[in-house]
This record gives structure tokens, C-alpha cells and sequence, in this order.
């Protein structure tokens, strides 16, 4: 007993009192996910966190210290401090995601793009993703970039509230991103402050709502076959 | 708009003037604008003195030459295009959506449908992509693995074979596409044999591909493979060398590595200038790494280069191939990860009314092992469980690099899926490629790129 005890005081020495709070992305209940029908099974009261890894403290390791380290110097010379533009990094089967916070990701970008250390050339593009429990953080606009200099990918995430769902265009910086950032504010709504021509692309332009919000329902018509109905996808048991 | 009124009879105070409702002009913020509807040319009138012609033209979306549903709006100034604009969409049907309502396995008959002249190509992106977020990428068989890249090479072969066809078609060399399109057939066959369908394969699957080759598989690959080089010889023929071709390709369509750079554009237009930038080399997946074979590259820049290296990426493509028959021979086992709550349970097997699970599969569940029956119940309906967290997968498909964006919540459903396909984004570079040039080679540089508009679209 005294030993779990001093155990449990080891381990809270060992977690910072500022550890950074994972992300949330999902509270789940019960065990198989219908929630429709009666609770037969027992596990209906089971409450479950789905969380995102977590930040991650250095070293990183392999050659991400080393891009870290090179973007953190460069942007000294803007007068920024690493840790003002980068909020929190995650190292995670082997990939790194820097979360920029948006006001400094221009020359978070310029500099990735520039130094002769980094070299990233290419940006692949952005992806939107929504999170609808991240609350004051819903929109993640996340950007992968690309050096064929020293062979290496990064990732670049930045997120906005759903009130305000605004982030940077790096359209200025990586011409590449157009379209990438019209789909994803015709998909998601994210809207990208400073780009040239910010419109839908891939639905009509009269089209209300944004389609790939979680909010947004799938559609589909219930199909009948030989007297039973089969409901449209977003309306079947899920089991997540 | 609101200010702007529309007259339908254009000619004042002329009773026997021809009144087409869809023919006329109306004022705008910019000026006066006709529309004008076949041979009523002459009836407009011409422009005030001290106003520039400006004519924009729509082509597309139902055009032979605009390589599927793609809008293109030129602006021309006689036959010069002044300004190039695509018009894309039409043919959204919500892939992305889709996938976060299904399996991650059935996300793969999702993504195959999207660039659909190199469905393994996308399917290939996407498993790589779930594999890494379940952290089983290195537990892949290794004949599964092989597979995959027999398969994938096929795939690159038959879309290369397109490319040449539909290019020279809309340029006017008709003997080239049905030379193409013969070729293509062949390995259609040979992809038919592998996966059980000529397109939309869904048949590379997280953890390995859907069925093993069968028995004959590798004589008849081999058999293919020895007289295809023969055959394939007819499109180079007709053209490497044609000199209406080359005059026709030659310095259009120029983009160099500056402007790839600042558009992103890979694939054959990145390599077309120089760079033998290939993701199978740089960052290799499926084995790549371990197979003998050359980037090919050109150093115009232009329509010309991109073509012949599309022509030499099939003979590279061939060599994979060859090289992949030899190993598979003498690398039997499973072709699906050994994890009992990943792998799909069944192997399909073809039966008198056509493909599905192997009787095998089915004596067992159904007539030997309740606890089998459940374990495949539950692997098909529910699917498995992917740890919570993101990654990028980055392929070479045949149209330049795929990236894969796969953000998983915990659940047995894809968060969310992203596909950078390589056609939307080098589409962008029709403008720049365009601007400045004749008319006619829009189309070559359209062609050029290679969009497959079920990939731009999604």
C-alpha cells in the first residue's frame, strides 16, 4: 500500500505542473456506440476521452531538433522568439507538426521556405480539419511542406475558433496553396485572410453551408429492398 | 448583378432582324458585353472606336479536347490567349465526405474512385497513409508488398498509356490513341487477373492486398511483358521522331523548375525540367528502394519532355516489373498483416457465380468456428480501431505526388481524409504554362499536365 503511495508521488513529480493538456477530440459513451437503442449490455455508462498525442518536449530527435533550431535562430531575425510562434510541437510516427499561432505563421513560412538550412520548396497544400470538441480551436488548417533539398516533410498546423474562423493565406509565400486553400474554405468555411481570390472551387458558388463540417449532414435517402429499409449512411449504427 | 439589363433583340428598330432570346448584349460595370451564338458574327457590331476586342471563350466542360469535364475561359486577343482560367467541380461527388461514414477498409473503394485512370495509385497513398497511423507499415508480407508494386506498376504503365492516347488524339494524332488504347487493354487484362476488376480495383487493403496472384498470375504477366515491348514500340514510333509532332509539342507549354517550385507541380512536368525528383526514390515505400530502375528526366520543359518521359517511364515501369515477378516466385506467405484484428478475415476466390469470399473461408465460419464467424462479423461490420492522432503518406502516382492526410479520432471511421491529388494541383499551372501563347496549344499543354478530373474534383 505504502508502496503505491510513494509510486503515485514519483509519478507526479515526474509530470510538470504545466504539462500542456492533450487535445480532445472525442468523449465517447458505452462500449458499442449505438446510442438509439436500450442499454442491454451494462457498458452504457462508460465514459471515454479520445485524445491526440501530446506535445512533445526535446529533444525530438533525428533531424527535427535540427529544423527546429534552424527555424527558431532565423526567426529571431524577424524578432520573434521560437516559442511565440510555435505554441506547441508533436512528434508522432515519426512525423513533427509544428502548431504555429497564426500571427506569426507568414514568417514562420517565409523562413521555412528560405533558409538555406531548411529549404522546404514545395508546400503540398492544406487540409482542413474540424474538431468540434476542441472548443475556441474547432478549425485546423494544416499545411505539409516539402523540401527536395534535404529530403524532409513538416508538418504546420494553425487553428481558429469556430466564431472567428479566420487564418493566414500563405498564397504570398507558396503561389501552390491556391486552390488548396479555395477547397478548404468551400469545404470547411476556414477563411484565408490575404488571399487573391478567395471563392469556392469545387461547389457551385451558390452553395449554402460548408460541406465537410462535421455539423454538416451527409444526406442520402433511406433505399427499400423487398420490404425492409435500409437508412442512409449517416443514420446507421456507427461503432466508433 | 442588378444594374445590369438584358435586351434580347440587339437590332434597333429592324423588325426582320433574327431575335435569338440567348443572343444579345447587355451593359455591365466593364462594358458593354455580346453574346453571340453561332454564325450571327457579322451581325454584332463592331466594338467603339478606342475599345480593345476582347473575346472570352468557354471550352469546355463537354469539349473532346479539355481532357474530361474541365472548364478552361480564355481570353484571346486574335489567337493569342491572354489570360487562362479553369473552371473545376464538375464532377465533385464528395469522396472526402463519404469515407468518415465507412470503415477505413471501405475508405479504399473510396479513394480508387477518384483519379480513376490509376486507382491503384490512390488506393496505395491511402493504406499507406491508415498503415501508419496503426504503425504497421513494416508489417506488411512481403509478398504483399511485392504485389503491390507489380500492381502499382501496371497502373503507372496503363495511365502513361492514356496520357499518350488522349494527348495525341487531341492533338490530332488518332493512330496514337488507338495504338494506346490497345496497349492499355492488355494490361487491363493483366490488372483484371490480379484484382478480379479492370478499374476501381479496391484491392490493395491496410495490412496487405485483397487476394494472393493466382497460380498463373506470373507466366501470364511474363508472357505480356515479352511481347509488349514489341507493341508498345507503336506510339513512340509514330511519334518520338514525327516532325509534325515535334513542332506541334516542341517549346510549348513551357514551365521551369522555378515556377514547378512555386506551384508544386511533380510528376512528369517536374521531371521535364531537369529534376529527377521521383517519391519512389526519395522516399521510398512498399520496397522501392530495393528494385533496379532510372528516373528518367528531359530538359525542355515543355510538352515534348513531359511526353517522352511518360514513354520512358513505361519501359522503367517494365523493368520493375520483370524484377518483381522474379522475387515473387520465390517469396510464398500470406499477402495480410498477421494481426488477427487488422487483417480481413476472408480471401476471395472466384466461384461459379462470379467473385466472393473463398468456400474455404465459408466452411469454416459457418460450419466449424462460432468464435471465427463472430471475429468476422464484427472485422466487416464494425471494422478495427485506429489509435487517435494524424500522418501524411507521400506517393509517386502517375500524375505526380500523392500526399494522403489521415487524422483518426480512436474510432473504426476515418476523421477525416484528405488527398492532395496531383491533378489539382498542377492544374494550377495551366495559366502560367498557357498565358501568352497560341490557342491551339492550350491544348497541348493541357494535355501535357494529364488531369484526371475524378482526382481534381473528388
Amino acid at each position: 500500500m505504502s508502496e503505491n503511495t510513494e509510486a503515485t508521488a514519483e509519478i507526479a513529480e515526474v509530470v510538470p505542473a504545466d504539462a500542456p493538456q492533450l487535445p480532445v477530440v472525442d468523449v465517447r459513451t458505452g462500449m458499442f456506440g449505438g446510442g438509439t437503442q436500450g442499454d442491454t449490455s451494462g457498458y452504457g455508462g462508460l465514459v471515454r476521452t479520445v485524445e491526440l498525442p501530446a506535445a512533445s518536449v526535446r529533444p525530438f530527435g533525428g533531424w527535427f531538433d535540427e529544423v527546429a533550431d534552424e527555424v527558431g535562430l532565423a526567426l529571431q531575425d524577424d524578432g520573434v522568439a521560437f516559442d511565440d510562434a510555435v505554441i506547441y510541437t508533436v512528434v508522432d510516427r515519426g512525423e513533427i507538426t509544428f502548431h504555429v499561432a497564426p500571427e506569426h505563421l507568414i514568417a514562420f513560412m517565409t523562413r521555412m521556405r528560405d533558409e538555406p538550412g531548411l529549404r522546404f520548396e514545395i508546400c503540398t497544400g492544406v487540409s482542413g480539419v474540424h474538431y468540434p470538441h476542441m472548443v475556441g480551436a474547432e478549425f485546423h488548417a494544416v499545411w505539409h511542406l516539402l523540401s527536395i533539398t534535404h529530403n524532409r516533410m513538416v508538418r504546420v498546423e494553425v487553428s481558429a475558433s469556430a466564431e472567428h474562423p479566420h487564418v493566414p493565406s500563405v498564397v504570398s509565400v507558396y503561389p501552390a496553396d491556391d486552390w488548396h486553400e479555395r477547397e478548404t474554405f468551400d469545404m470547411f468555411g476556414i477563411v484565408f485572410d490575404g488571399h487573391p481570390g478567395l471563392t469556392r472551387i469545387l461547389m457551385p458558388d451558390d452553395w449554402p453551408g460548408h460541406p465537410q463540417r462535421k455539423d454538416y449532414p451527409l444526406g442520402g435517402i433511406p433505399v427499400e429492398y423487398k420490404g425492409a429499409t435500409v437508412p442512409p449512411p449517416d443514420q446507421r449504427r456507427s461503432y466508433s | 448583378m442588378s444594374d445590369v439589363t438584358y435586351e434580347s433583340a440587339f437590332v434597333d428598330g429592324d423588325d426582320d432582324a433574327f431575335t435569338d432570346p440567348y443572343a444579345g448584349s447587355y451593359d455591365t460595370t466593364e462594358g458593354r458585353v455580346f453574346t453571340v451564338t453561332g454564325a450571327d458574327w457579322d451581325t454584332v457590331l463592331a466594338p467603339a472606336p478606342g475599345h480593345k476586342e476582347r473575346i472570352v471563350v468557354n471550352m469546355g466542360p463537354q469539349h473532346p479536347s479539355t481532357h474530361g469535364v474541365l472548364r478552361l475561359i480564355l481570353e484571346l486577343d486574335g489567337e493569342t490567349v491572354t489570360e487562362a482560367r479553369c473552371g473545376i467541380g464538375y464532377l465533385h461527388t464528395g469522396i472526402e465526405k463519404n469515407m468518415e461514414y465507412r470503415t477505413w477498409t471501405q475508405g479504399v473503394s473510396f479513394v480508387t474512385r477518384m483519379d480513376y485512370l490509376a486507382c491503384m495509385a490512390n488506393e496505395a497513398g491511402y493504406v499507406l497513409a491508415v498503415e501508419k497511423l496503426l504503425g504497421i507499415e513494416n508489417d506488411v508480407p512481403e509478398r504483399a508488398q511485392i504485389i503491390r508494386v507489380i500492381a502499382l506498376e501496371l497502373q503507372r504503365i496503363s495511365s502513361h498509356l492514356v496520357a499518350l492516347a488522349t494527348g495525341g488524339f487531341e492533338m490530332g494524332a488518332l493512330t496514337a490513341m488507338t495504338n494506346g488504347f490497345r496497349d492499355r487493354e492488355e494490361i487491363l487484362r493483366l490488372i483484371e487477373m490480379m484484382s478480379g476488376l479492370r478499374m476501381n480495383n479496391a484491392y490493395l487493403r491496410p495490412g496487405g492486398v485483397a487476394q494472393d496472384m493466382p497460380d498463373y498470375g506470373i507466366a501470364q504477366i511474363r508472357e505480356v511483358l515479352d511481347k509488349l515491348p514489341k507493341a508498345l514500340d507503336g506510339v513512340p514510333r509514330l511519334l518520338v521522331d514525327n516532325g509534325i509532332w515535334k513542332d506541334r509539342t516542341s517549346g510549348i507549354g513551357y514551365l521551369d523548375l522555378a515556377g514547378c517550385m512555386a506551384l508544386g507541380v511533380t510528376g512528369p512536368v517536374l521531371r521535364a525540367t531537369g529534376l529527377p525528383y521521383d517519391v519512389r526514390k526519395a522516399m521510398p515505400y512498399f520496397g522501392y528502394e530495393t528494385y533496379d530502375f532510372d528516373v528518367p528526366t528531359a530538359d525542355g520543359c515543355d510538352v515534348y519532355g513531359r511526353f517522352l518521359i511518360r514513354i520512358e517511364e513505361i519501359n522503367q515501369s517494365l523493368r520493375i516489373i520483370g524484377q518483381a515477378c522474379d522475387r515473387l516466385e520465390k517469396t510464398p506467405g500470406p499477402v495480410m498483416v498477421a494481426d488477427k484484428k487488422i487483417a480481413w478475415p476472408a480471401q476471395l476466390s472466384i466461384g461459379g457465380d462470379g467473385q466472393g469470399n473463398s468456400l474455404d473461408h465459408i466452411r469454416h465460419i459457418m460450419g466449424e468456428s462460432m468464435e471465427a464467424l463472430i471475429h468476422h462479423f464484427k472485422l466487416v461490420t464494425e471494422g478495427f480501431h485506429v489509435p487517435a492522432g494524424q500522418v501524411y503518406s507521400w506517393t509517386e502516382a502517375p500524375r505526380g505526388a500523392l500526399g494522403v492526410h489521415a487524422v483518426s479520432d480512436g474510432g473504426t471511421r476515418p476523421f477525416r481524409v484528405h488527398v492532395r491529388d496531383p491533378s489539382f494541383n498542377n492544374l494550377q499551372a495551366t495559366a502560367a504554362m498557357c498565358e501568352g501563347g497560341m490557342v491551339a496549344d492550350v491544348i497541348g499543354a493541357v494535355a501535357s499536365i494529364d488531369p484526371v478530373m475524378g482526382g481534381v474534383d473528388r
